[in-house]
């Protein structure tokens, strides 16, 4: 792990990357990243979000700066804007139930190439997909997802990289850490090294690669 | 008392001691207003929550403690946190013994379609297929009709959520069941005939011989 500024973070993530972003409706989203995408104008992103938030918040910011290309999300309709650019093609939208999505992305984390569940069978999600029978009840198969870039908000990092998240700003942070070649990671506080104890770590420090000071803020 | 509470009120009752129970947006969320806290129903928030609470008093709202829609929620001593994977694991993996969501249509199999009104609507399901899918009983919360239509009706041309068929709707007109697979009045609102029912119902319904009204 290095701790890097939020400038020299968002520098590395080139044009056009695929990005996870953590969150649920903005909480849990590391705004500062976010704010540091759009001032750096990183354009054509494949943005994997479990929604689009709202304008102004969290990464509803990228549709108001018209950065995102893709878009593979649960639900995007407290996003007006997000709405528009899909309805008007600029953005290409691949909606999938919230349970497929968590678990496309635990697989792509965990080395399996995909997973089989029974949400989805016999409705729109199914259409291109193979179903599969075990034990006689059909599955979906969904395969794994992973992106370049997953940018994770924490409650507590510690100076190795150790994480724990607060009450319902963990959803898809844990999952996304290990689902992408480089995680970047924001953090309420930062703390020394022991403040976190084991049982409380909830992201393995040698799964986060890039910790964002709290320098200026 | 008008229609939601009707609804909430009757939903409530639904609610066994300790069940693990999911309320959608909307209708759903007033059932919690109806439920006495000594039945001990754990509320999830399928953004990662067991034990929700009410909203909090001005002031003391957490911004990393909301609801699934993003709202300020409470939690409740002996709540617990946990990540996505984890949430909708409970939601398909049977732990959730009841699934509260709205609709816009249900059909006279028990099907619903909820999420999309293709080219009007495209909000996308969020955790609707997967708790139709995975939680024990489904319940559909939702106004009987909408604009003078019959949101219960003979086959859903609104793409479905699941194809599960769901356990019980209740309107504020009428409770209905699926048993057999067939749309069956169970129960009519306070006041309300079977025949005021049947008028306004696009599906066929199954009929007892004698059809209790709501105790609400």
């Amino acid at each position: 792990m290095r701790a890097v500024s939020v400038e020299e973070a968002v520098a590395m993530i080139p044009t056009g990357a695929s990005i996870m972003v953590g969150g649920f409706m903005g909480v849990g989203t590391p705004e500062r990243l976010l704010d540091e995408v759009v001032r750096q104008k990183k354009s054509g992103l494949t943005i994997i979000s479990n929604d689009a938030a709202t304008p102004g918040k969290g990464v509803g910011k990228l549709f108001d700066a018209a950065l995102v290309s893709r878009l593979t999300a649960t639900h995007i309709g407290l996003n007006p804007k997000a709405q528009q650019q899909m309805l008007t093609n600029q953005i290409g939208v691949d909606l999938i139930p919230q349970g497929t999505f968590a678990e496309r992305i635990r697989a792509g984390g965990c080395g399996l190439g995909g997973v089989l569940t029974p949400t989805g069978v016999g409705t729109l999600v199914a259409e291109g997909k193979r179903q599969i029978e075990v034990d006689g009840r059909p599955y979906l198969l969904e395969t794994a997802l992973r992106a370049q870039f997953a940018l994770v908000h924490a409650f507590l990092a510690d100076y190795l990289g150790n994480l724990s998240y607060a009450l319902t700003s963990r959803n898809f942070n844990p999952v996304m850490a290990m689902a992408a070649d480089t995680v970047i990671v924001t953090a309420e506080h930062i703390v020394p090294v022991g403040v976190i104890a084991p049982d409380h770590v909830m992201t393995p420090a040698p799964l986060v690669d890039y910790l964002v000071t709290n320098a200026n803020g | 008392m008008d229609a939601q509470e009707i609804i909430a009120r009757r939903v409530a009752q639904e609610l066994k001691p300790g069940n693990l129970v999911n309320l959608g947006i909307g209708i759903p969320t007033l059932v919690a207003n109806y439920v006495s806290p000594e039945l001990k129903v754990f509320f999830q928030s399928e953004n990662g929550l067991i034990g929700t609470g009410p909203i909090p008093e001005q002031g003391l709202e957490h911004p990393l403690l909301t609801d699934a829609g993003g709202k300020p929620i409470s939690a409740l001593p002996g709540a617990s946190t946990f990540d996505s994977a984890m949430s909708f694991g409970l939601i398909r993996g049977g732990h959730v013994d009841v699934t509260v969501l709205g609709g816009l249509q249900v059909d006279a199999g028990g099907h619903l379609a909820n999420w999309m009104i293709p080219g009007k609507m495209v909000p996308g399901m969020g955790g609707a297929m997967d708790l139709v899918s995975g939680a024990r009983r489904v319940i559909v919360a939702m106004q009987h009709a909408a604009k003078g239509k019959s949101k219960i009706v003979k086959q859903c041309n609104l793409p479905l959520t699941s194809s599960r068929p769901v356990s019980l709707v209740v309107t504020d007109l009428a409770v209905i069941g699926f048993p057999g697979g067939k749309a069956t009045l169970l129960e009519t609102a306070p006041g309300i005939s079977v025949g005021e029912v049947m008028a306004v119902t696009e599906a066929e319904l199954v009929v007892g011989d004698r059809v209790p009204e709501m105790k609400i």
